[in-house]
């Protein structure tokens, strides 16, 4: 089988651990990374490997653009519009890890399977994508009236961006609650931890349902997620059985980052990476099973 | 500051509302509001415990929006101001625009102390809406003094008219407080604050301390109602710091009045120093984790100290309150 070819935009932290995720995947080819800092290790490293470089940004992407059919923008909220109308016009597919969010969101277990033909999808943000399935997956069960996470990162893991903008967290966030997770009302909270060694990631969401009684149900379905997030996030897990008292639930997360790039506590930016990654892959496949239909 | 040497910003309708279980209502408030605005206070605080949007289940839901009773404060005034509190991460630039259209004038943003690049935004947003604004780094215990410098100097950069040592865990005694307002006095040119905790009786003397190196906001509560064992008491400051020659500018009856007549009738239980709240002065606990912290062990059939001493091991920093269940969990399975 043919592997999809991809492109990364951007050569930061978040471009570099992508590089590394892509490379393990069964459907995805890289064949080129750009950035705009000739010196910037993420460049260096590529070129190591063996990638097609750039300093041109998305101009330099252009130039080649018969060697990908989807690209990773791993750049800025600032910058995204801009890369993105550029790849889109010539018919790629744009995978948005900025705060943009021009396109509709996308939480690998609960929506990909209905974004294949969208020209740009957005990963919304790493708490999003941490708790999101969870809500989803409470929700499945019982209708979920409001729904609030609390995603605690270690200050070392949470970059100059998302300092900068961190209203973009919680109001991005709470927005994907409700569009994606399916709550009726969704809260966000982020909380810095500076403790050294640095702690992992952490996640609570709190949820209210809107009936009792379905406790066995949700406990069941909640396992079913973590599972199917493992499956492209392996140091996801919970840490302690969900507490449920009347409509009440909480589930309590840990993501354990796989230590690519990042190190393992950065488990916000691991998922990030992990599930564009299972994006991108499995829009591929799809890719591949309807071009096998159309030639029956 | 004609008539006074410095600002008593009293905290009771905010700190206070952890006591309360963030369950405020608007008679509580305009009754508090009227009482404060008459004996002279120039600022107090009205918002969620832990600050604007912090109305949550991680934290507790508000009985009555916190806007609604921002208002109510603020029609009681006729010349106090009134603050909020604005925690980046929960609140955001719109809870305080909100705010700020029914009568907040100050804007205390708060982070941890070793955070203070996530407020840049919230303080410009201060600034340009015309408020006093001011910086809080919470948990000031937790980091040394050249970091506290450090990150006392970005607020000011940002535009913080105030920066606050905040002594969020009850853990400082007088002469770590003496240091760290002496530094950023040394270091810095914008004012000085100091809000202090009571969880190891020592609340007063280090608001004292913090006036004594230069502190010119220092804030406290009425009767103390505050998270963990209660802030300063305002009513007390009064008192001490008139004995002391300074000049407070609030009247020391009117403020008792409305300390004993007001506050006194509704809170929950009186604020002490209990085992549990000592334990969080002791190992470094955020007072607000307290009745959380209560509640767990009791759900766990577990010591709350042991509860309280492994969140301070773990370093646990403000807004963590869904740690305390995963450690009660923890140490009931062991």
């Amino acid at each position: 089988m043919s592997k999809c070819k991809v492109a990364i935009l951007g050569s930061g932290n978040i471009g570099t651990d992508l590089m590394y995720k892509i490379e393990r995947s069964d459907a995805l080819e890289l064949t080129m990374v750009a950035g705009v800092d000739p010196d910037s290790k993420g460049l260096r490293l590529a070129k190591e490997r063996g990638y097609l470089t750039t300093i041109k940004s998305v101009d330099g992407l252009l130039e080649y653009s018969d060697n990908f059919e989807m690209v990773f923008d791993a750049t800025s909220a600032k910058m995204h519009q801009f890369h993105s109308d550029k790849l889109t016009s010539i018919g790629k597919q744009v995978l948005d890890l900025t705060p943009a969010a021009i396109g509709p969101f996308v939480v690998p277990p609960v929506n990909l399977n209905q974004l294949q033909t969208e020209p740009n999808v957005n990963l919304v943000t790493c708490g999003g994508q941490a708790t999101i399935p969870i809500i989803h997956a409470i929700n499945r069960v019982c209708p979920v009236s409001y729904a609030e996470i609390v995603a605690t990162i270690s200050s070392s893991s949470a970059g100059p961006g998302t300092r900068a903008n961190i209203d973009e967290f919680t109001e991005t966030t709470a927005n994907a609650i409700e569009k994606v997770g399916g709550a009726k009302k969704g809260k966000a909270i982020i909380i810095l931890n500076p403790a050294e060694p640095p702690v992992l990631m952490r996640d609570t969401i709190h949820a209210t349902v809107e009936e009792e009684g379905k406790e066995v149900e949700i406990l069941h379905s909640i396992k079913d997620m973590v599972k199917e997030v493992q499956a492209y996030v392996p140091g996801y897990r919970m840490n302690t059985e969900p507490q449920i008292s009347g409509k009440e639930i909480s589930v309590f997360i840990e993501v354990e980052g796989a230590g690519d790039f990042f190190p393992t506590y950065s488990g916000n930016l691991d998922i990030m990476t992990a599930a564009a990654t299972r994006v991108a892959n499995q829009l591929a496949l799809q890719r591949t099973d309807s071009a096998k239909e159309g030639v029956k | 500051m004609t008539n006074h040497n410095f600002e008593i910003v009293d905290v009771t309708l905010r700190d206070g509302s952890h006591s309360m279980r963030h369950a405020f209502t608007k008679e509580q408030v305009r009754k508090t509001a009227r009482g404060l605005d008459q004996a002279g206070v120039n600022y107090f605080e009205v918002s969620h415990g832990d600050g604007l949007g912090g109305s949550s289940m991680q934290y507790g839901k508000s009985k009555v929006n916190e806007l609604e009773l921002i208002e109510t404060a603020a029609a009681e005034c006729s010349q106090a101001k009134i603050s909020v509190l604005l925690i980046p991460g929960i609140g955001t630039k719109k809870d305080l625009t909100e705010a700020v259209k029914v009568g907040a004038n100050m804007v205390r943003v708060a982070t941890h102390v070793t955070e203070a690049d996530v407020a840049k935004q919230h303080i410009e947003l201060g600034r340009e809406l015309g408020l006093k604004t001011v910086g809080f780094l919470m948990m000031a215990h937790m980091a040394p003094i050249e970091k506290l410098v450090e990150q006392a100097k970005l607020f000011e950069s940002y535009g913080a008219e105030v920066v606050y040592v905040t002594d969020s865990a009850g853990a400082l005694l007088p002469h770590e407080v003496t240091e760290r307002i002496t530094a950023l006095k040394n270091e810095l040119s914008c004012e000085i604050g100091f809000h202090g905790h009571n969880n190891l009786s020592m609340a007063m003397a280090n608001t004292v301390a913090a006036v004594q190196a230069g502190a010119t906001y220092i804030d406290g509560s009425l009767r103390a109602l505050g998270a963990g064992s209660g802030n300063t008491q305002t009513e007390v400051m009064v008192a001490i710091f008139e004995k002391m020659g300074y000049q407070t500018g609030i009247d020391l009856y009117k403020i008792l009045d409305v300390a004993n007549d007001v506050v006194a009738k509704f809170m929950p239980r009186p604020q002490e120093v209990t085992g549990s709240s000592l334990m969080m002065g002791y190992s470094g606990v955020y007072s607000s984790f307290l009745l959380h912290t209560e509640k767990a062990a009791k759900q766990f059939k577990i010591d709350e100290r042991d509860v309280l001493v492994e969140l301070g091991k773990m370093q646990a920093v403000g807004g963590q309150e869904d740690l305390i269940y995963e450690v009660a969990a923890n140490i009931a399975n062991k």
